[in-house]
């Protein structure tokens, strides 16, 4: 039969796991609702290179010569900006989607580090606030959780337009993760399945998104700074807004973001890469005369330190990291494989965060499963991790000659493929040519 | 994004404060569109009325060495770079020698209508117009924060749909570039991405084909989709249409002396007797009007 | 400390403030961060010039009366405060708020209370659509009418209503109970007309004596939800 195998022709239109995806939905006549991002192969950081140094250009010596690492974080309106140790955050996730141990570990990895996390779509617990030493609190459609003394608690305020997994969808969670903690402070019934609504319940619109803003900043006596949070779709036109609209720093999410639930068809079809958004997002603060007088956040595949330096050299302030932070903590890691194969999955392809059921022990609330994750060791790893990034990040900014990360730019960068040279407007390695280029 | 207001007077006494209290008004809702301003003033005259505006490098003399001749009873009145030309020509005569001039566009005509936008902030833009100085009977205006195309004149509101009607519009379409080029078939001209630009063609189109504003506003709730809420001048009034669902602001303030309706009431706070008025929402799918 | 003296000579024990005269940030940030020890506990706000987020974020038990009408968010997140506006109030008011009392004695425009976890808000005139929206358990009783999507995705609380109610009430409602004593033009999605008994008669009988309303409430009908959408299932595809 292998033998046979060899020699068959598969279908490029119906290839297994589609095959399997449209059988599917003929059993259960529902769509496919599941966690973290976009699988499917998209333009990404990987296709861009830096150029480092050369007979024009000199590098920095690895470990003497400073690159300074920190941004300061909300200084256009507030009256206490942030100063982050390291351009990189740890993106919204919340306590719900993921377990009290997941959230405790990524508040003591980000303090280590001099960094912030963020809440998510439940509002913030008081174990978060204690593990962070910088925590942005988020303001969703839901309000679940939402309270001024939080509010007030927080050390910056993100308002969520959109997430880049589901750009105009809102949150959800499964009854199977609504324990009576979860129902508690969402105020929901146990063991119900969330749907979160897609818009704010008392605005809509940049030009409401204003007042929406200037309230935050009466209650919280104009301290904090305020983010607003899109997902990639018209970044261009989404990054002016934020700015009219009186925001101090714009998040932005691409398409490759990860959520803890929700319909595939969203997180595959709806939004647009990393890459692609956050140059939109870099020319439309230049036209404004906002660029780093705005900060600029992205989120949305990144990985390495690589990510980050390119990042910062097309344009942004700091990143984000979600799914990686997850990983991090020991999503997909290789262990307990009876476990995900009781999901119907394996290490490295498990996306069951929706089950509650994470053989890790991060996107559950099952507390069995947390045991399997130690807040203090797995905080070490979050610290690691973020060490790592900020290590690599540093090595890549002082061969290209950088003493500080911020000094980055695009003329620092190639692109291997035409896609990633039109989206990024960097030049095609070995060419002086960008396609594409126009408004 | 926007702040869209209107006035309309039911007591002749404030006619010569008309542009006052639509300065306030205007000035007022800067801050949600600070992008760029207009607004239409109604004022009945027994001529028509062309409200254009001089592009670079062209000037009034130059737009009445173009014209010379052409029109009959002409008057000019120039208003920093627009020009309020009024002749006893018919509007069929007139049009087409104003279309010939590449170097002007037309913001506007009726017998009552003079419409004036422009980018740059609200505040700065009524005192280039001297808008203060204005007296009418009805008037709306406009501030723009732009949502999706750019910053331009040709994207500024009011839209001129037709003789003496113009409209505003706070929200955002979501099925503009479709209609954009199902009108464009049907002859219908745009400068602009704008999504108001087409709404406006959309109603326009409709009025050329005999169906009453009223019936075309009704139409457009089920043809115009997104979010919405437009206010039309007509000779004699206004109209205002929310959507269904209602999301964007609107609010009318009515006393005896006038009806005035704006996104939001801090608009009208400085209007007279205002904390006497009846304040009221229009509701969602419901065309009202005032003065037809 | 000689204008408390003042004060309590003439028997005057209200604070004004004028807002054609500070700004708000003045008058929030004050009012905010009341001196406790003091005695002030009544505070009066003239000229309100439709100015939004007017006492957002109070958190103590002092009384403030606006004196005319309101923009957005008034009294947003409210924390103990009992709020009078002798007026109208523009979008939001009451969002979010935790505990308290806020009284609007005209009208209120669109998402009255939205949001709010706690406390009263009460609406001498109508509601504009959306009262109530996503609210989490708070009461609101509104002697007028409502507004079309009022109490959309209601999670708990009740919202009484003397008036009529426009379309799509209660649509996806969670565990919030509407009483309503007009005619109320079309339900939501999952929300139904419900049992009227004994103890929900006590339960709207205690809301409304607390605001001294002569209605009966025999004469209110429930809605509610019908739970049918509370998980997944193929067969409410034509709800989503």
């Amino acid at each position: 039969m292998s033998e046979m195998k060899k020699n068959l022709k598969g279908f490029s239109t119906f290839p297994h796991d589609t095959i399997a995806e449209i059988q599917r939905s003929a059993r259960e006549g529902i769509y496919q609702i599941r966690g973290l991002g976009a699988k499917r192969k998209v333009p990404n950081f990987d296709d861009l290179v830096f150029l480092g140094a050369s007979a024009s250009r000199y590098p920095l010596e690895g470990y003497r010569e400073k690159c300074n690492t920190s941004v300061v974080i909300g200084d256009r309106f507030a009256k206490k900006p942030i100063t982050l140790d390291i351009p990189i955050t740890i993106a919204g996730m919340s306590f719900g989607a993921l377990g009290a141990n997941a959230k405790d570990a990524l508040g003591r990895g980000a303090s280590a580090m001099g960094t912030s996390t963020t809440t998510g779509d439940g509002g913030m617990t008081p174990e978060e606030r204690k593990s962070s030493k910088y925590l942005v609190y988020q303001l969703l459609p839901s309000r679940y959780g939402m309270n001024p003394d939080d509010l007030r608690k927080a050390d910056a305020i993100e308002v969520v337009v959109g997430q880049g997994a589901k750009p105009g969808g809102g949150g959800m969670l499964l009854g199977q993760k609504i324990n009576e903690r979860v129902a508690q402070m969402r105020n929901l019934p146990e063991g119900i399945d969330q749907r979160s609504a897609c818009r704010h319940p008392d605005w809509t619109g940049p030009d409401d998104l204003e007042i929406k803003i200037q309230e935050l900043r009466e209650i919280t006596n104009w301290e904090k700074p305020i983010y607003v949070k899109v997902g990639a779709a018209r970044a261009y036109y989404d990054t002016a807004l934020a700015v009219k609209a009186g925001a101090d720093v714009v998040v932005l999410d691409g398409m490759q973001g990860g959520t803890a639930a929700t319909q595939d068809v969203f997180i595959e079809h709806v939004g647009i890469p990393t890459l692609g958004a956050l140059r939109e997002a870099v020319d439309s603060l230049k036209e404004l005369n906002m660029h780093r007088k705005v900060q600029l956040i992205v989120s949305g595949g990144i990985r390495s330190g690589a990510d980050v330096a390119k990042a910062i050299a097309m344009g942004a302030d700091a990143v984000s990291i979600g799914s990686a932070a997850m990983i991090a903590l020991n999503c997909n890691a290789d262990m307990y494989p009876e476990d995900y194969e009781k999901l119907g999955t394996a290490a490295g392809y498990c996306h069951h965060c929706h089950t509650g059921r994470c053989p890790v022990g991060v996107a559950t609330q099952d507390p069995e499963l947390e045991k399997r994750l130690e807040p203090e060791l797995a905080g070490k790893r979050v610290k690691n991790y973020l060490a790592t990034l900020t290590l690599e990040l540093q090595t890549l900014a002082r061969a290209n000659g950088k003493s500080d990360v911020r000094n980055l730019e695009p003329e620092d960068l190639a692109a291997l493929t035409v896609e990633a040279a039109a989206m990024a407007r960097v030049p095609l390695a070995g060419t002086n040519w960008i396609p594409g280029h126009e408004r | 994004m926007c702040g869209i207001v209107g006035i309309y007077l039911k007591n002749k006494k404030y006619n010569k404060q008309l542009g006052k209290l639509l300065t306030g008004m205007m000035n007022n809702m800067a801050s949600r569109g600070p992008d760029s301003a207009g607004f239409a003033v109604y004022n009945k005259s027994s001529k028509f009325k062309y409200t254009i505006c001089l592009k670079e490098n062209y000037d009034l003399k130059d737009l009445k060495k173009d014209l010379k001749n052409k029109l009959s009873n002409t008057k000019y009145k120039l208003i920093a770079d627009h020009v309020v030309i009024e002749s006893s020509s018919k509007p069929e005569k007139v049009l087409p020698n104003i279309k010939k001039i590449k170097e002007i566009d037309l913001v506007g005509y009726g017998k009552s209508i003079e419409i004036f936008k422009q980018v740059g902030n609200p505040k700065d833009v009524v005192k280039k117009f001297s808008l203060d100085k204005f007296s009418g009977s009805h008037a709306i205006g406009h501030t723009r924060m732009a949502t999706e195309s750019a910053i331009t004149t040709d994207g500024s509101h009011p839209y001129s749909t037709g003789e003496d009607e113009c409209l505003v519009h706070n929200g955002s379409l979501s099925n503009h570039n479709n209609l954009r080029r199902t009108l464009i078939k049907n002859g219908i001209e745009f400068k602009s991405q704008n999504d108001t630009e087409v709404a406006a063609g959309y109603i326009s189109n409709s009025l050329k084909n005999k169906t009453s504003l009223k019936d075309t506003l009704t139409n457009g709730l089920k043809d115009l989709d997104g979010f919405y809420t437009f206010i039309t001048g007509t000779q004699k009034g206004f109209a205002v249409l929310r959507d269904e669902i209602a999301c964007k602001p609107a609010v009318i303030a009515e006393t005896k002396d006038y009806v005035a309706i704006a996104s939001e009431f801090q608009a009208m706070a400085h209007l007279p007797d205002v904390n006497k008025a009846d304040i009221y929402e229009p509701k969602p799918g419901v065309v009202y009007s005032w003065g037809s | 400390m000689s204008r408390n003296l003042v004060w309590f000579i003439r028997g005057d024990l209200k604070m004004n403030f004028d807002l054609s005269k500070k700004t708000l940030s003045e008058v929030n940030s004050f009012l905010q961060k009341i001196d406790l020890k003091s005695n002030q506990r009544d505070f009066v706000i003239k000229n309100p010039l439709g100015n939004h987020a007017l006492c957002a974020g109070l958190q103590d038990e002092i009384n403030v009366t606006i004196k005319g009408h309101v923009g957005y968010y008034c009294a947003g997140m409210n924390k103990n405060a009992h709020i009078t506006v002798e007026g109208n109030v523009g979008t939001g008011v009451a969002e979010n708020m935790m505990s308290g009392i806020v009284h609007v004695k005209g009208n209120a425009s669109q998402s009255a209370g939205a949001t709010g976890h706690g406390g009263t808000l009460i609406i001498d005139g109508d509601a504009s659509s959306r009262c109530g929206i996503s609210m989490k358990g708070i009461d609101i009783i509104v002697k007028g009418s409502v507004g079309h999507m009022s109490a959309f995705m209601a999670q708990s609380g009740n919202l009484v209503i003397l008036g009529d109610a426009d379309e799509y009430l209660g649509d996806s409602i969670y565990e919030a109970k509407i009483y309503c004593l007009g005619k109320v033009k079309s339900l939501g999605a999952d929300c139904i007309e419900k049992e009227m008994n004994e103890k929900e008669i006590n339960n709207l009988s205690s809301i409304l004596k607390a605001q001294n309303i002569k209605a009966d409430p025999k004469k209110f009908k429930r809605y509610g939800s019908a739970r049918s959408l509370y998980n997944f299932k193929i067969d409410n595809v034509s709800n989503y």
